[in-house]
């Protein structure tokens, strides 16, 4: 089941929580507490906008265990406006076609289910910016 | 970043058994198969340790502890053996422990074996174990699959590079043609380049001729150090001339530059400067091509062409076995068929035939120098080797 695996990513999943470097000022996320640009400590909580754009994306057709509901679907990687990469799923694209430098913004969403007595986990995917 | 190891490291036997659909056959079979043949080459030595590169076993067989299962199944009960894992990079990462077993001294005669049982599962559960590559919390919690991280790098790439379409095909092209001449190929079939155009999507822009199959396969290297080589052996002994690994982050979203494999690069700096070579010594590179993009990627961070124009490599015979770079001269992952974390071993093992002038039709005439490269994910881990045939 993995309870605690999932919960103690909530703050990422639910809210985009990562860090900010106090010595370079470098938007983390994931955290990951040692800063990959100047490698000092960082560890200050930052929330991101949850605003950016589509970097690179695809189309999951053979999805793995846990995944089957929904595909196929279309994962990205989405340029945070602060700066990082994000690895996750579009939603909510209606019947406009996905592109390159397309403006998205983060949701909450159910990410797979493990049968009907299983858990569902639910974090961040992607839609396109309402206007 | 030179240095003289204390002890030179040949490799004195290699064996293979063909990549397919092995229904008849389990992990340990497959395994025994390949040491057997490996040993055969040089029977008057015997192994002080075995080394194993596995990526799926635990996933997929729910087998663990294969250092101490083989070497028992193989007749060597009792020796050291351990198991090494760094998904697609296994064998490479199994090759390079024995070879820092051997160059220290410490081992004289050791076995590295890189072995997968894949096929025992099916589509979900096999893209499932695979996705155990990627960042679990950040990538596969998003239903990420292999093909997915492969396929959101060859669109930035050729989106970057404004290559077309069919940029990449030459790769899957080249790799059919060579596998037709390889008796333990998945795919003996050249493809036509119209093939291409009409393959179906796996994940956008990547094709079903863009992606390697995975399958069952084992393969093994006998090494030894310079004072232990028999005087009676049936083919000349390689001389591991270079080995050296990098990584970079799991998650493609961490990479400083996910169209620049830097572990790649670092890796292969290394092994040149081991070796005291350029990228213009290399007679033959067996590099990883379990999706199209990343044999351009890695041609690219060997140095062989500048970033971005890696693809154009393919499209003018340059990469072919009668080309000035050959690849995949045994049909790569593409179509000898990719054998998870058993990869690096089969691409030295090929080495290994080419620089003894054994590798039949598709042999590169007075190969004396080749280098393997094989990647974990999306090059998180890469482990480079540069073999060598020595004498005239």
């Amino acid at each position: 089941m993995e309870i605690a695996r999932h919960w103690r990513l909530n703050q990422q999943r639910y809210a985009l929580v990562g860090e900010v470097c106090p010595h370079c000022e470098e938007k983390i996320f994931p955290p990951r507490d040692i800063c990959p640009e100047c490698g000092e400590d960082a560890r200050i909580p930052f929330q991101f906008s949850g605003r950016g754009e589509v970097y690179s994306y695809t189309t999951v057709n053979q999805p793995p265990a846990g995944y089957q509901e929904n595909a196929p679907y279309t994962l990205a990687l989405v340029q945070l406006e602060e700066g990082p990469l994000v690895t996750a799923q579009l939603t909510d694209l209606g019947a406009d076609p996905v592109s390159l430098g397309m403006p998205v913004e983060m949701v909450t969403r159910k990410l797979r289910s493990d049968g009907e007595r299983g858990m569902l986990v639910y974090g961040y995917k992607f839609r396109p910016t309402l206007r | 970043m030179e240095r003289r190891t204390p002890h030179q490291v040949y490799v004195v036997g290699a064996g293979m058994t063909p990549v397919g659909e092995h229904w008849e056959k389990s992990l340990r079979v497959l395994a025994l198969e390949a040491i057997s043949a490996a040993r055969a080459e040089a029977p008057s030595l015997t192994p002080q340790a075995l080394y194993v590169g596995n990526m799926l076993s635990g996933p997929l067989s729910g087998q663990l502890q294969l250092g101490a299962l083989i070497a028992d199944f193989a007749g060597l009960r009792g020796i050291e053996a351990v198991t090494v894992e760094a998904a697609g990079a296994s064998g490479g990462l199994a090759l390079r422990q024995a070879y820092l077993a051997v160059a220290s001294g410490l081992q004289q005669v050791v076995l590295v074996l890189g072995v997968e049982k894949v096929t025992d599962r099916i589509g979900p559960e096999v893209e499932a174990a695979l996705a155990g590559s990627t960042d679990a919390d950040f990538e596969a919690s998003q239903g990420i699959t292999q093909s997915a991280q492969a396929a959101l790098i060859m669109r930035r790439y050729l989106h970057e590079s404004q290559a077309p379409p069919d940029a990449l095909a030459g790769f899957s092209l080249v790799a059919h043609a060579n596998a037709v001449a390889n008796p333990n190929a998945m795919f003996r079939r050249a493809i036509k380049p119209e093939a291409y155009a009409q393959a179906a999507m796996v994940s956008e822009p990547l094709n079903m001729l863009d992606a390697a199959p995975m399958a069952d396969g084992a393969a093994a290297l006998l090494l030894a150090s310079a004072e232990r080589l028999p005087p009676d052996l049936p083919f000349p002994p390689i001389r591991i001339a270079a080995s050296a690994v990098a990584t970079s982050p799991v998650a493609l979203h961490d990479q400083r530059d996910m169209l620049w494999l830097q572990a790649a690069s670092q890796s292969v700096n290394n092994a040149y400067a081991q070796a005291g070579l350029t990228a213009d010594d290399v007679d033959l590179f067996e590099l990883h091509d379990l999706f199209s993009i990343y044999a351009a990627l890695s041609l690219e961070a060997a140095s062989f062409a500048p970033r971005g124009q890696g693809w154009r490599l393919a499209q003018d015979g340059a990469i072919g076995v009668r080309g000035r770079l050959p690849i995949s001269t045994f049909g790569g992952s593409k179509a000898r068929g990719d054998a998870g974390g058993a990869t690096g071993v089969y691409q030295a093992a090929e080495l290994t035939l080419q620089l003894q002038g054994r590798a039949g039709e598709n042999q590169i005439a007075g190969a004396r120098i080749g280098m393997a490269q094989c990647l974990g994910g999306a090059g998180s881990t890469a482990a480079t080797h540069i073999l060598i045939r020595e004498g005239k």
